[in-house]
């Protein structure tokens, strides 16, 4: 099992943050829009260099679509700024006719997604979201796993023309991956190379599904690890190699199993190869108060949990 | 840029052979919308005839032209015939209206690429705030051009109208006009008995627009000067939007002022019957 290195640790959204305050230096097409929610959605910086590109909207989430879509049309690039919640299912509506139907190049970035927001209860925690946003034709789906891979996915996300869902959180997690990577939309990346079973991750689980490996690696289970921060497109060539090799798999998200990344790839074994699966999300439930390292816990999202399915997969091949 | 400069006799011609477009159209699918398409007959022929600088060679950022969004997009046969009409695309097209395959669907839609189109709608409440944020661009790419958009009333149920009503007087989106069918009917009856709007203008006012008023939106005599003095009231720090009275069916004397043709399309007979009462003015598709 490879080592992943980090001298810091840092929440992905002020990765969004970075990532956005560099466009704004880069892109003068760049703009960005946010619901009352500037300091949390870290564009403080973006606001405070770039005044004229920035529109405060207030707590209004269908007229930001809205106003995004229209700004399209004028060549803006522009970023929605909202809580993961607000972002989606409550603007599902204007997302689908506005955004994906009319392929406009709308950056809906999400922010407090999952159940790490917290103590905020289920109001605020979403587990849904990737879900919706992977049913819209055209949208393409992005749960980068830390700081630097954040700010690039962001800087990525503004060169590609088409509406993106970028999803990210609140809680800090080490920051492991390059600050030099490039991102490359819809291409996994292979963390560890492994024989006994395929680990497929996104988000926050991608940390959790290292410190699995570790786990694994004293009971000799050989485990490939692989970010896919990219949900729609899927990279299905990385996913098939991969299984053709471990023929066995275990997914780990921060969603409801219904709709996240183990259903997308569920979808594809079943096509094309089909071989024993467990999944490590929410299963059909809401979440509650309490910290994120609690709720990771109560909910079946750590390591421990992600160890189990490894175990129970590998039994059924 | 602008070819289109016609007269009020031109104009009234071409809202006569408008008409017959939307009657055939909805006909020949036995779907649709005439009723809200008639009774905006003179506000379409008027933008698109007459007062908007635009370019029938269409091209989709809208840059250094005035731009039309339509919100309620229900009412499309109106939209897709003066389009034809002015140039986007041939006039024979309009016969595929719904049918499949087609560019023209039931609601506009952006993905076949039909000139004219910016965005799609019909699932209704969003225009508005896709023309603000059109406008918004425009004013970043100090682009001069204008933003129309045109809402049903009984679309202002939506709370993103009252949104977007918010944020373009706060954000001083002074090159946008926006105009209300105001028509006073909704698919289930009329507005005051369904969901009464009750003071628009002291609403709209309130909220820090410029409000116009026109009387008759199917008098050309009435809807062209208010909608000149709504373009001299640009650019002074205030949106402007024009409360436009209309009779929903308007040239068909058994759909007026009726919200029973909403939705529904005329049969055989009563095709004839409407025909009749409309002069068929640069040949029917």
């Amino acid at each position: 099992m490879k080592d992943f290195p980090y001298t810091e640790s840092k929440d992905t959204r002020s990765g969004f943050g970075a990532g956005l305050h560099e466009l704004g230096k880069t892109n003068p097409n760049v703009v960005a829009l946010c619901a009352d929610l500037t300091g949390s959605l870290k564009m403080d910086a973006f606001k405070k260099d770039f005044p004229e590109r920035f529109f405060q909207v207030g707590i209004a989430e269908a007229n930001m679509i809205g106003l995004a879509a229209g700004m399209t049309i004028g060549g803006k690039i522009p970023f929605t700024g909202t809580f993961a919640n607000f972002s989606t299912g409550r603007v599902y509506d204007q997302i689908r006719q506005s955004v994906a139907y009319s392929g406009k190049n709308v950056k809906i970035c999400a922010s407090h997604a999952g159940l790490t927001l917290g103590e905020d209860g289920a109001t605020h925690q979403i587990l849904e979201d990737v879900g919706m946003m992977r049913m819209l034709p055209h949208m393409t789906v992005i749960n980068p796993c830390d700081f630097n891979q954040t700010k690039a996915a962001t800087i990525a996300i503004a060169e590609y023309d088409g509406p993106v869902y970028l999803r990210f959180g609140r809680p800090v997690v080490p920051n492991f991956t390059p600050a030099d990577q490039k991102f490359e939309i819809g291409k996994a990346v292979i963390l560890n190379e492994g024989a006994d079973v395929s680990i497929f991750a996104t988000g926050h689980l991608v940390w959790k599904a290292i410190l699995a490996g570790k786990l694994l690696a004293e009971q000799g289970i050989d485990a490939e690890i692989i970010n896919i921060h990219t949900i729609k497109p899927l990279d299905e060539e990385a996913v098939l190699a991969s299984v053709s090799k471990t023929r066995c798999v275990v997914t780990a998200e921060e969603h409801q199993l219904n709709g996240g990344l183990g259903d997308s790839i569920a979808q594809l074994l079943a096509r094309k190869i089909p071989l024993p699966i467990e999944m490590v999300g929410v299963n059909d439930s809401f979440g509650e108060s309490a910290t994120p390292d609690q709720l990771m816990e109560k909910y079946g999202l750590n390591e421990a949990a992600i160890v189990n399915a490894v175990q129970t997969v590998m039994a059924r091949k | 840029m602008n070819p289109f400069n016609k007269n009020k006799v031109e104009l009234t011609t071409i809202a006569a052979q408008v008409r017959r477009d939307i009657l055939r159209m909805v006909h020949a699918v036995n779907s649709g919308h005439p009723g809200g398409s008639l009774g905006c007959t003179e506000f379409f022929v008027s933008l698109y005839f007459k007062i908007m600088d635009h370019d029938p060679k269409f091209n989709m950022s809208g840059a250094n032209e005035d731009i039309f969004f339509l919100s309620n997009g229900h009412i499309s046969p109106v939209w897709y015939s003066v389009l034809a009409r002015s140039g986007y695309f041939e006039v024979s097209e309009l016969a595929t209206f719904r049918k499949l395959n087609s560019r023209l669907q039931g609601h506009p839609a952006t993905h076949e690429h039909l000139p004219g189109i910016r965005i799609a709608s019909g699932s209704l409440g969003q225009g508005l705030s896709v023309a603000i944020g059109a406008a918004q661009a425009k004013k970043l790419n100090g682009d001069d051009k204008l933003v129309y958009v045109l809402m049903g009333d009984g679309e202002l149920d939506e709370g993103q109208i009252w949104e977007a009503a918010m944020y373009a007087p706060h954000h001083k989106v002074d090159n946008l006009i926006a105009t209300v069918d105001y028509n006073g009917q909704q698919i289930d009856g009329p507005t005051d008995a369904i969901m009464n709007l009750g003071n628009l203008r002291a609403k709209w006012e309130s909220f820090g627009w410029k409000v116009l008023n026109c009387t008759d939106g199917n008098n050309f005599d009435e809807l062209l000067p208010v909608l000149e003095e709504a373009k001299s009231l640009t650019g002074q720090g205030q949106p402007i939007i024009i409360l436009m009275n209309t009779q929903m069916g308007f040239g068909v004397d058994f759909m007026m002022g009726s919200h029973k043709w909403h939705g529904v399309a005329p049969n055989d007979a009563q095709l004839q019957e409407a025909l009749l009462q409309l002069k068929e003015a640069q040949d029917d598709y």
